[in-house]
């Protein structure tokens, strides 16, 4: 449980913004930006923030969707950051990917036996009679029935095309799985069923998960750690109980206090600390705390100076001059 | 209180190639004046083709088939479309559920503002745009005059459904029909519409009609919720009755699918198994049913009526019946 599985040092994803005739470099879009954690074996870690925070590119570059700008991305001791696609093809039989929106991310023209088998064929891993087997097998495990897999995406409901979706990254028997807002398309009672069972082939197929989404109760219902994002800088990490029970960051402080309750008495005893604005552009952010000029606690060391992302014990990291 | 909406067993079908889909099934609430409900219930549900068919914004193969929907006693159902033109936007307002999709690209945001105004109020130019920066600024935009003359894609998601709102509310309409106004925003930012709906309900006394399919949105904003399933009202009651006690098995499903972050010890989520009923062939019984774990004989038979549990609060579920066997609601909350 302890061994980690992935270790990401100082990942960075910069996106040039080119302006003028000779498509000069004018900016850059920091997306992720210095970005450092682990993922122990057979563990969940969530990944938490608001839109355009950088956490589904996190998740793209760490598979290697993105080129990563620099940073390690140390896979089972080797670091496939700079890694050429070919060298990749082995690594991406072990990391999957589970996409958010189960509507656009099923090829409409395929079938859904071809979907799932796709990524079988492309690592010739089985001859024809085997990959049926397989593709019948996985059906099952994500609760569709055999005959499903002659049928279009389009005839099956969000709940069952997210399990599509499963079933297509289970395909190659990974290892680790990223899910980039599996659930967050789907209705709450779907919700629930979808969760269950990710929680179930996490157990039985021994799965590691980067589990990024923005709804807070969720995430921290299914990870072991929680890390939270803000603009492309990762603020606070910590065991999902602890950072629930004892957030130390103003961002994650005000984002957990945001959450609906689904119970009209603690709603109407709660303190909200609405965040006033909206996360700011992260083309050529200002040097200091990100997150400065919509904290409550703001001091002036917090525009000259970067905040560190030091261990508060325990495992628990804050990036804040507060502490 | 003052009734404002009435709605009268309405149901909604929609004539397809393949048949009729009944949508919605023989629905009936009230709304009272300066009040905000919710209509809670899963996609397919037929929560918010109640509300298309009060705003009669239906596709064309949509018919109300029967019913009534009495706004202010007039039957809505029933009025022409040129009548029903000066209804929508100036007595009623309505938020899309995408801000992204439902601004129109090619207008600058103040030319979308000012023309419900130009049109339903009769107002000049120059009277329309103040009322607009105006709006612009009771939703919280800064530097809303500036803002008057950008287009939708200059603003954010946030930003956009504060137009919608400033939008839906520039006429001073007496109703706010609200489709799921938040579900495409970030926690946060989910804040702070609910915060901004819940300051101008009082401020300019609008009643709100909250339609979404998240508990925790509701039980902030609404003093009564109607949980509605397979084109039915499921149960409906005060807030606090459908959260502390209530009586279908539909409910209990959705209170108990989210997970209670309070919990520390990891529980299993209980999720509603199966799916939502095709309405293209309605089940005969409770469309619930076939996907509850306390169904009986008759509910697969016969369509459960709405029982009466206390003043205001009812469940349609066969468990509720005198004679039906006491089975204890299976809710995590009480254990908090």
């Amino acid at each position: 449980m302890n061994k980690p599985l992935l270790e990401i040092k100082n990942l960075k994803k910069y996106f040039p913004i080119k302006k003028g005739l000779f498509n000069k470099t004018a900016h850059y879009l920091k997306a992720v930006d210095n970005v450092s954690f682990t993922i122990n074996k057979g563990e969940t870690l969530g990944l938490v923030g608001e839109s355009g925070c950088g956490k589904t590119t996190c998740g793209r570059t760490i598979i290697k969707l993105y080129e990563p700008t620099d940073g390690q991305i140390i896979y089972d001791g080797v670091d496939i950051a700079k890694f050429s696609d070919k060298q990749m093809l082995e690594y991406r039989k072990k990391m999957q990917m589970i996409f958010q929106d189960p509507y656009a991310s099923l090829d409409p023209r395929m079938t859904v036996g071809d979907i799932i088998g796709e990524a079988i064929d492309v690592h010739k891993l089985m001859g024809p009679k085997e990959r049926e087997e397989r593709i019948q097998y996985l059906l099952n495990r994500v609760g569709l029935n055999s005959e499903h897999a002659s049928r279009y995406p389009h005839e099956f409901s969000g709940g069952q095309r997210q399990r599509i979706g499963i079933a297509r990254a289970l395909a190659v028997q990974p290892e680790f799985i990223i899910c980039d807002e599996p659930i967050s398309a789907l209705d709450v009672s779907i919700q629930a069923q979808v969760v269950n069972m990710l929680e179930d082939l996490q157990s039985d197929l021994g799965l590691t998960y980067l589990f990024i989404a923005h709804d807070l109760s969720m995430v921290k219902h299914i990870s072991n750690r929680v890390g939270v994002m803000y603009l492309g800088k990762l603020v606070e990490l910590a065991d999902s109980n602890e950072l629930y029970t004892k957030p130390l960051h103003p961002y994650t402080q005000a984002l957990l206090s945001a959450i609906p309750i689904p119970d009209p008495d603690e709603s109407a005893k709660k303190k909200r600390i609405v965040l006033e604005g909206e996360i700011p552009s992260p083309i050529d952010p200002p040097p200091g705390c990100r997150f400065k000029n919509r904290c409550r606690y703001a001091k002036p060391i917090c525009s000259e100076q970067e905040p560190v992302f030091k261990d508060m014990g325990g495992g628990h990291f804050v990036a804040c001059h507060l502490y | 209180m003052e009734r404002l909406l009435e709605i009268k067993n309405l149901r909604t079908s929609f004539f397809t190639h393949v048949g009729e889909v009944q949508a919605v099934r023989g629905v009936s609430f009230h709304l009272d004046k300066g009040e905000a409900i919710g209509i809670v219930g899963e996609s397919g549900s037929g929560k918010s083709i109640t509300m298309m068919s009060v705003m009669r914004l239906l596709a064309d193969n949509g018919k109300i088939v029967e019913g009534e929907i009495l706004f202010e006693g007039r039957d809505l159902a029933k009025l022409p479309e040129n009548e029903m033109q000066k209804v929508r936007g100036n007595e009623i307002g309505m938020i899309f559920q995408d801000p992204m999709t439902s601004l129109n690209p090619v207008l600058t945001v103040g030319d979308q503002l000012m023309e419900p105004l130009i049109k339903h109020k009769k107002m000049s130019k120059e009277e329309a745009f103040n009322r607009a920066v105006h709006m612009l600024e009771l939703v919280g935009i800064p530097s809303p005059k500036s803002r008057m003359s950008q287009y939708p894609h200059e603003f954010s998601g946030g930003m956009r459904q504060r137009v919608m709102i400033a939008m839906a509310l520039a006429c001073e309409p007496k109703l706010l029909i609200a489709d799921e106004p938040t579900t495409a925003l970030d926690v946060t930012i989910q804040a702070q519409i609910l915060e901004l709906m819940k300051d101008l309900k009082q401020k300019i006394n609008t009643s709100i009609i909250l339609i979404t399919h998240d508990l925790g949105v509701v039980a902030d904003l609404c003093s009564r919720i109607n949980v509605m399933y397979g084109g039915l009202i499921a149960e409906t009651g005060t807030t606090r009755d459908i959260f502390y006690n209530p009586k279908h098995p539909y409910t209990w499903g959705l209170l108990n699918s989210v997970p209670n972050p309070k919990n520390l010890v990891k529980e299993r989520l209980k999720p509603i198994d199966g799916q939502p009923p095709d309405l293209l062939k309605p089940p005969a019984g409770c469309p619930f049913a076939p996907r509850c774990q306390y169904a009986m004989r008759i509910c697969m038979t016969q369509r459960p009526p709405l029982f009466e549990i206390g003043e205001g609060h009812k469940a349609a579920c066969w468990l509720n019946h005198k004679d039906a066997p006491k089975v204890e609601a299976p809710i995590r909350r009480g254990d908090l």
